[in-house]
């Protein structure tokens, strides 16, 4: 994990993020234990709140549950849950995202289709 | 829950009025960053709540009650400065055991946890120490003390990168177990910013900013590009400096309308601690 204090990005949301790509690479698989909010705060030297913030926001999504006592673990369905969630954030962020540049550098939609088939073709 | 809260206090030195009217709260398990400029008055302020010296206006009080010669509240607050001197003849040994005494309390397993880790023989004579070394036995001291308000005035002084870095880890290994208020005073701003929970800016004898990190750098921004762009974004946005280089415009402000439509051609950076704590102190007089 990696963290940078002077992203715009809150440090919260990179500690969620971090969490977020572990679970999805299977660095973190389901019903594994995460490591603890000491554990990070810790490691990289970051304030234990702020780790609590950026877990509670997993909590929150049900991508990880509190075990009393023992720690947090990675739900069962959780890489489904966020694999669904980032598909929508791509659609509802990224893509109008690249539609404008686009349009401002003066690209018509066929040839953003054209350049986009073309991508998929080259995989 | 408990807390030091500070009202109106002044301080001044002959002529020099160093604290104008500090006005701040420090509540019970959290980290604070006390940062400012040479000379803002930062070393002055922990002294004043330590009665290392006095306040020549206004309050300082621990739970409702003033710190000015009250030994209750002393015996739950520790500062850590550089100004401490030992005998050269002790052992630091000794300096753990006169601790205990003055405290009531000293945790040992840490303490032993701490020399292990920063390689420091607790039979070593306080003399003989370098200057690295005397700073670790200094922290070693108040990571252990069991005071509810730990103040730390340039804690890392004359520690190589590596110890420092070790020495935020097991700062937040010890308040992860035993949550309580550390406030840090230090110019080492990039260091201490992912670590602080809250900060407090000292300047002009005042603290002018004292906020949750996360909020204030969630709005915190650097916006550059086309003059006229820049202006039309920020409209009526208070903005703390603005540097124009030809027809390009930099704009640095606490609270970028982030909701507005961005205008192609201007860019938004993120404000660190470090620049903001620069664009707010900047004007402030260097003295000492």
């Amino acid at each position: 994990m990696h963290f940078d204090a002077s992203s715009v990005v809150p440090l919260y949301h990179q500690i969620a993020q971090q969490f977020t790509a572990g679970i999805l690479s299977g660095a973190f698989p389901e019903e594994s234990q995460i490591p603890s909010t000491t554990e990070v705060a810790r490691s990289y030297a970051i304030n234990p709140a702020t780790v609590l913030r950026g877990m509670n926001e997993l909590v929150d999504a049900g991508v990880i549950e509190k075990r009393r006592g023992v720690g947090m673990f990675v739900v069962q369905g959780a890489q489904a849950k966020l694999a669904a969630a980032q598909q929508a954030e791509f659609f509802a962020a990224q893509v109008p995202r690249v539609v404008r540049q686009a349009k401002a550098l003066g690209i018509t939609a066929g040839q953003l289709t054209a350049a986009i088939e073309g991508e998929y073709n080259h995989e | 829950m408990s807390e030091i809260k500070f009202k109106n206090v002044t301080k001044r030195y002959g002529n020099q009025q160093v604290l104008r009217g500090v006005n701040a709260t420090w509540e019970a398990g959290k980290i604070y960053a006390l940062l400012g400029r040479n000379g803002a008055g930062k070393s002055t302020l922990l002294r004043i709540v330590n009665n290392r010296t006095f306040a020549t206006g206004g309050a300082v009080t621990l739970d409702g009650k003033s710190v000015v010669e009250n030994e209750a509240a002393q015996n739950r607050i520790f500062l850590m400065s550089a100004a401490q001197l030992y005998p050269a003849d002790r052992k630091l040994t000794w300096l753990f055991a006169l601790t205990r005494q003055m405290y009531g309390d000293f945790d040992d397993e840490l303490a032993k946890h701490l020399l292990a880790a920063f390689e420091l023989r607790d039979s070593a004579k306080l003399g003989q120490l370098s200057t690295g070394y005397q700073t670790i036995a200094r922290l070693i001291i108040a990571l252990c003390v069991p005071c509810d308000f730990v103040l730390l005035d340039e804690p890392v002084l004359g520690l190589d990168a590596p110890a420092r870095e070790l020495f935020y880890q097991e700062l937040l290994a010890t308040y992860a177990q035993r949550p309580r208020t550390f406030v840090i005073a230090t110019h080492l701003i990039e260091e201490v910013a992912t670590l602080v929970e809250n900060v407090n800016v000292l300047a002009g004898g005042e603290i002018v900013l004292a906020e949750d990190v996360a909020t204030v750098l969630a709005k915190g921004r650097i916006v550059s590009g086309p003059a006229g762009l820049v202006a039309d974004y920020l409209r009526d946005t208070p903005v703390m400096r603005k540097q124009a280089l030809g027809g390009m415009l930099t704009a640095y402000t606490l609270d970028a309308p982030l909701e507005r439509p961005l205008p192609a051609g201007v860019t938004l950076d993120a404000m660190d601690l470090q620049r903001l704590i620069i664009e707010l102190t900047r004007g402030e007089r260097h003295e000492k």
